[in-house]
């Protein structure tokens, strides 16, 4: 079985994303880095879901937690950016508390699992809310200065500098991502998701795997969560709230779970739909409720897929 | 006691029919709501309770047949997503309705005051409400235990197509199930309103107590969610006036702790 990797498709895409500056106003602009952060979430989401089998309420958890340390750093320990130094801690804050939750949370599955890491991310949420002096609590953390890289011409405090800036992190991570997938642990993943009694009895350590998994996907919800700090120069206890959560899981279902670039569309329609959406009704939250049950009723394998199909069926023989 | 009410009927649904039930803290707003409104209109707490149960219970029984019945709403993920856009109508249609303010149900008249035995003093409606959940807690014991339905009940979720076959409509036990357990939820939204209030937000709040019950006490088991309750609703209490800024923490690893030991919770089944 080869793969094709159509790379003029994805060639085409990345010199339409490349152009949109030039073409969009900086609102709009500022909704694709929105959409691009996102993407990059729900696909660390999908490591999980769609090719390990764990799904996850929780994954806010570790998406909050680095926005949290590369804020708390930012404004009350530098007063200024040093991003190297944030970029890392707040990558490794993510896998740190995966790490730690992990040994716990993997020996359960199913529902169980899910309900357990639901609360596990709200009980930070918890935490975040309440321990005023360190995390501000509901006023959250405001004033995060972005990365300065003036000496190479790039100036992020404008928009389109950082759309590119965070065009750059999605590439990396994206390729990143479809690496681990189609690596052999990838395929290992895979095999988990099928059956994990044949796997341990082919001698796999499943729990071994399932944990890397985590930390893996834990990684690359982190950078989510670094870039969007930025971007905000803000961060609240919603990052890491239940809400954030669920909207990561529908953008992993809506686009196609085990897919990885499902999840990037999802998170782009998603975005796409709560921006213009709550531009026109204060009820908002009632369209995205129906949201999600439409998409469990008409698109449970996701839109990544209903295309291929309809690709496929329309190619010419 | 309010805890062991909202997980009984969580871990019931859970438990019993393999449905997680993410609205299950909307369906305790909602009935507070309900509740409120009842009490404000005709000043009996009484009705309030009866009309914000009821309620609750009839929207349960809609709720399963037309959308959690269905082929679609089989899968575990579906439940979440499904349900978790059931809670994000509630609340807003809850904000829509009776505003963001918080708002308090009046304490019903004769179970106002405090008694005193020996030096400490009990409000009498909080004695009143232990007294309510205990005997709740012994009905639903003896339902499940003791009765004929009870025994439907759980030959249904030991094997569900068996059931059928000796000619029992599985489907109406089920549906009767899920209204029952968004019942206590709705009535546990009345009673708790003079002591909790009702808020934007609680409905998210009470979902992560009642799950956190759950997985400590064990999913589908009632002693489990009475145990968890009362260990929760002491450790809650203690740890918010011990470390109010870290008092979630308790929660969390006593959670954790029980999951180190036991990962199916207290009294799970494995």
């Amino acid at each position: 079985m080869k793969r094709q990797v159509p790379y003029v498709g994805i060639a085409i895409l990345l010199a339409i994303l490349s152009a949109l500056p030039i073409f969009l106003p900086s609102y709009y602009t500022g909704l694709f880095i929105l959409m691009l952060i996102f993407a990059i979430f729900a696909m660390s989401l999908d490591i999980l879901q769609g090719y390990t089998g764990l799904p996850s309420l929780g994954h806010a958890a570790f998406f909050g937690t680095s926005a949290y340390a590369v804020a708390i750093l930012n404004v009350k320990l530098y007063q200024e950016c040093n991003f190297g130094v944030e970029l890392i801690v707040g990558v490794l804050s993510a896998a740190i508390v995966a790490s730690l939750l992990g040994l716990v949370v993997l020996r359960s599955k199913g529902i169980y699992l899910l309900m357990i890491l639901m609360a596990s991310s709200m009980m930070l949420w918890g935490i975040a809310f309440k321990w005023r002096s360190l995390t501000g609590g509901d006023d959250g953390i405001p004033g995060i200065s972005r990365p300065d890289f003036d000496l190479i011409g790039l100036d992020l405090g404008s928009t389109t500098h950082y759309y590119y800036f965070v065009l750059l992190f999605f590439v990396i991570s994206a390729v990143l991502m479809y690496l681990v997938v189609h690596s052999s642990f990838g395929h290992t993943l895979l095999g988990i998701r099928e059956s994990e009694t044949r796997m341990r009895s082919l001698g796999y350590n499943v729990w071994l795997h399932k944990y890397i998994a985590f930390i893996v996907s834990a990684i690359f919800a982190g950078l989510a969560g670094v870039l969007i700090a930025y971007y905000n120069c803000f961060v609240s206890p919603s990052e890491l709230h239940l809400v954030t959560s669920a909207e990561g899981l529908i953008m992993v279902i809506l686009g196609g779970a085990g897919t990885l670039f499902g999840p990037a569309i999802g998170a782009s329609i998603i975005i796409l739909i709560k921006n213009f959406v709550s531009g026109y009704t204060e009820h908002w939250m009632i369209i995205l409720g129906a949201l999600y049950m439409l998409t469990v009723m008409f698109a449970p394998q996701g839109v990544y897929r209903l295309f291929k199909e309809l690709s496929q069926k329309w190619r010419p023989i | 006691m309010l805890l062991f009410l909202l997980a009984a009927g969580l871990t019931l649904m859970l438990g019993t029919m393999r449905i997680v039930n993410l609205a299950h803290g909307s369906y305790y707003l909602l009935g507070g709501y309900i509740g409120y409104s009842i009490a404000k209109y005709t000043n009996n707490f009484f009705l309030a309770c009866l009309g914000g149960l009821l309620a609750i219970g009839i929207l349960g029984m809609v709720i399963y047949k037309v959308i959690l019945e269905k082929r679609f709403a089989r899968e575990t993920l579906s439940q979440v997503l499904v349900t978790f856009g059931m809670l994000l109508i509630i609340s807003d249609v809850c904000r829509w309705i009776w505003g963001g303010t918080p708002l308090a149900i009046p304490q019903p008249e004769i179970l106002q005051g405090s008694i005193s035995i020996g030096r400490i003093v009990f409000p009498i409606y909080r004695l009143a409400f232990i007294l309510m959940g205990g005997i709740i807690l012994i009905f639903l014991w003896w339902f499940q235990e003791r009765t004929k339905y009870g025994a439907i009940v759980r030959a249904g979720v030991d094997d569900e197509e068996m059931t059928q076959g000796i000619g029992i409509n599985i489907s109406l036990v089920k549906t009767l199930i899920f209204s029952m357990g968004a019942l206590l939820a709705g009535f546990a939204g009345v009673v708790g309103g003079p002591f909790i209030g009702l808020s934007t937000g609680l409905d998210i709040d009470i979902l992560l107590l009642a799950i956190v019950v759950v997985i400590i006490g064990g999913m589908g088991s009632l002693k489990g969610a009475l145990v968890g309750a009362l260990l929760i609703g002491l450790l809650d209490a203690f740890g918010k006036s011990l470390l109010p800024e870290l008092s979630i923490f308790t929660l969390f690893a006593t959670m954790v702790i029980v999951l180190a030991i036991k990962p199916s919770g207290l009294f799970g089944i494995k």
